[in-house]
């Protein structure tokens, strides 16, 4: 496999605010002292009028966000996902979904891939919380160019979303082709799907083009647009490829692979089987070194996507 | 015109629609068979102050951008802001009795969405002083007059959410911001002071850069005196310290922190009622 380029999703997010800040000069944008690391700082730099750093509130920069945005302003609050999901979780619940605000809030460090911080820090439930929460957009892009297109399409309609974007690099796996709502498929197959998020569509790739060497075709669907969720791919994935392996690094009881085993076993059962971080806390390390040892490795997944087939019997 | 005569030439109004504000509070929780009489009851010569006086609102554009916002941060308090809201000429006064029903704009804490003359969705406490600085901040960008008032409870004081907005109307300067506690001393299980003390209350208002005003809660001359102090004050945001009774106005309610989240049955209502001059 040709070695791709990794791009930041953060860098991506703070230009594309700056872009749209250029565009619309009512969109203003809060911080909970993260600034630097959320790339919000790029926007404060050039629109500091327009531009909250609250410090260490975050519940509060979400009722505020809220109160901005309900006299018709697009606002954007970002920090780490731990605080933006967890922390604030009742302001996000009460202050700007049941109020219906017109808050986006844009999450960075989501999932193990934090590293050093540990496991207080490794937010690994955070699409359980936004996606449980009537009225919530969820997206996880897994490349820069995706990361640019959501925010754009975030910012294009009135209501309250919530990206979560990881702090390491990521390989550029897609052109950007982004809508809400719809899976984005990155390769096509027949003989099983795997359906990704985030961090892991890149492995998703690599395990496809493991089985390709040994003549198996498996379709990739990265599935960015968590809620709206594609459930017509799903379907039409289940029936034409008959199995399907998820790929997420978040709790695996409550994300990707849940999403995607209630919408494929209401609607086309199949053989299913999940990748995500067992029931656990996280713990400080090398990022990438976490992510094989919480079960997210390529190897880990390849082992599961050829158990798959061999119940489907494809192989023997 | 001084503020003094304006105040004076509606205090008889302002007193005549609390009381008709108190007869619903009791009607509405009665029907009902659930809510919080007693912080609608403390809190009810602010909101009618605030609703009949003070604010820059009107019932023909209601959402009129340069309008001013009131939010009632302590969400349970419903019943006496509807009851203000609709004899203000919001909506019609009708549907008071439809209070915390299935498929009513009047749910059991303020509602938005559902009724869009409230200014703000709240409930869980903390969070309508939060979205009120948001609401000031967004008035000052904008550079309109509008000026966006919170009343918050006491119980809530105790709640992190409330410093952390109080901070930030502070760092702010927000002096298009007031921030008024209905000061009634009891909580849903009692004294706030026995539970865990909120004073010296003042005193912390002033610490997080507010201008302090102490008044008294039920007296309609002080609060417009100090609603007009607020409106004068520039540089910084106002607080105001409502000394107020809870279950005001019906006498076996008064300081009982039972009636913070009991409503009256049938016999307690026609008394209640029969104290504030109304009938079931």
């Amino acid at each position: 496999m040709a070695e791709r380029k990794s791009e930041s999703l953060r860098d991506a997010y703070g230009q594309t605010l700056v872009e749209l800040g250029d565009r619309d000069p009512s969109l203003v944008v809060l911080d909970a002292d993260l600034s630097g690391s959320t790339r919000t700082a790029l926007f404060g730099k050039k629109y500091p009028d327009r531009f909250f750093n609250v410090g260490v509130m975050e519940p509060t920069m979400m009722t505020i966000a809220s109160g901005l945005a309900l006299g018709g302003r697009t606002v954007f609050a970002s920090t780490f996902a731990v605080f933006a999901a967890g922390q604030a979780y009742n302001a996000v619940r009460q202050s700007v979904c049941y109020n219906r605000a017109n808050v986006k809030i844009v999450a960075t460090h989501g999932g193990l891939l934090v590293g050093g911080d540990g496991g207080t820090h490794q937010m690994l439930e955070d699409i359980a919380l936004m996606r449980s929460l009537p009225g919530m957009t969820v997206i996880v892009p897994a490349d820069a160019p995706t990361t640019r297109a959501a925010i754009l399409a975030i910012a294009s309609f009135d209501g309250p979303a919530y990206v979560r974007l990881t702090r390491e690099n990521l390989p550029v796996v897609t052109d950007g082709q982004f809508a809400l709502g719809q899976a984005t498929q990155l390769r096509e197959g027949s003989d099983l799907t795997i359906v990704a998020i985030g961090a892991m569509v890149a492995r998703a790739l690599g395990v496809a083009e493991t089985l390709h060497q040994s003549g198996i075709e498996a379709r990739v669907l990265d599935f960015a647009s968590i809620k709206p969720a594609d459930e017509k791919a799903l379907l039409k994935a289940a029936r034409e490829t008959g199995a399907i392996l998820t790929m997420e690094e978040h709790n695996v009881l409550t994300g990707l692979g849940t999403l995607v085993a209630s919408a494929v076993a209401t609607g086309q059962p199949v053989p299913m089987r999940q990748v995500g971080v067992p029931d656990l806390f996280g713990e400080s390390g090398d990022p990438w070194k976490l992510l094989d040892n919480y079960g997210l490795s390529e190897k880990h997944a390849l082992d599961e996507a050829w158990a798959l087939l061999r119940q489907r019997g494809k192989v023997s | 015109m001084s503020v003094t005569s304006a105040a004076s030439a509606t205090l008889d109004d302002l007193t005549a629609t609390a009381r008709q504000v108190r007869q619903d509070i009791i009607r509405m929780t009665y029907h009902a068979g659930s809510g919080h009489p007693g912080g609608s009851l403390s809190v009810t010569d602010l909101v009618t102050a605030l609703v009949f006086h003070e604010l820059r609102i009107d019932p023909e554009h209601a959402d009129w951008p340069e309008r001013d916002r009131l939010v009632l941060s302590k969400g349970h308090a419903a019943p006496a802001l509807y009851s203000a809201l609709a004899h203000r000429g919001f909506f019609d006064p009708k549907i008071l009795p439809t209070l915390r029903e299935l498929g009513s704009p009047l749910q059991g804490h303020v509602d938005h969405r559902k009724l869009p003359a409230v200014e703000a969705s709240t409930g869980c406490l903390g969070q309508g002083i939060g979205m009120a600085v948001g609401m000031a901040l967004d008035a000052r960008l904008a550079r309109r007059p509008s000026r966006v008032y919170a009343i918050i409870g006491d119980g809530e004081c105790q709640a992190g959410l409330t410093w952390e907005a109080l901070m930030a109307g502070g760092h702010y300067a927000l002096d298009n911001l007031v921030v008024i506690l209905d000061r009634n001393g009891l909580e849903t299980d009692g004294k706030t002071e026995d539970l865990m003390g909120i004073e010296p209350i003042a005193d912390k208002f002033r610490a997080f850069r507010y201008e302090t005003l102490e008044i008294d809660g039920h007296s309609f001359p002080a609060i417009l005196d100090a609603l007009h102090r607020a409106r004068e004050t520039k540089g910084h945001p106002t607080a105001i310290v409502a000394r107020t009774v809870k279950g005001k106005g019906v006498s076996f309610m008064e300081n009982k922190h039972a009636w913070h989240g009991k409503p009256p049955n049938r016999e307690e209502a026609e008394r209640a009622l029969a104290e504030l001059g109304g009938t079931l």
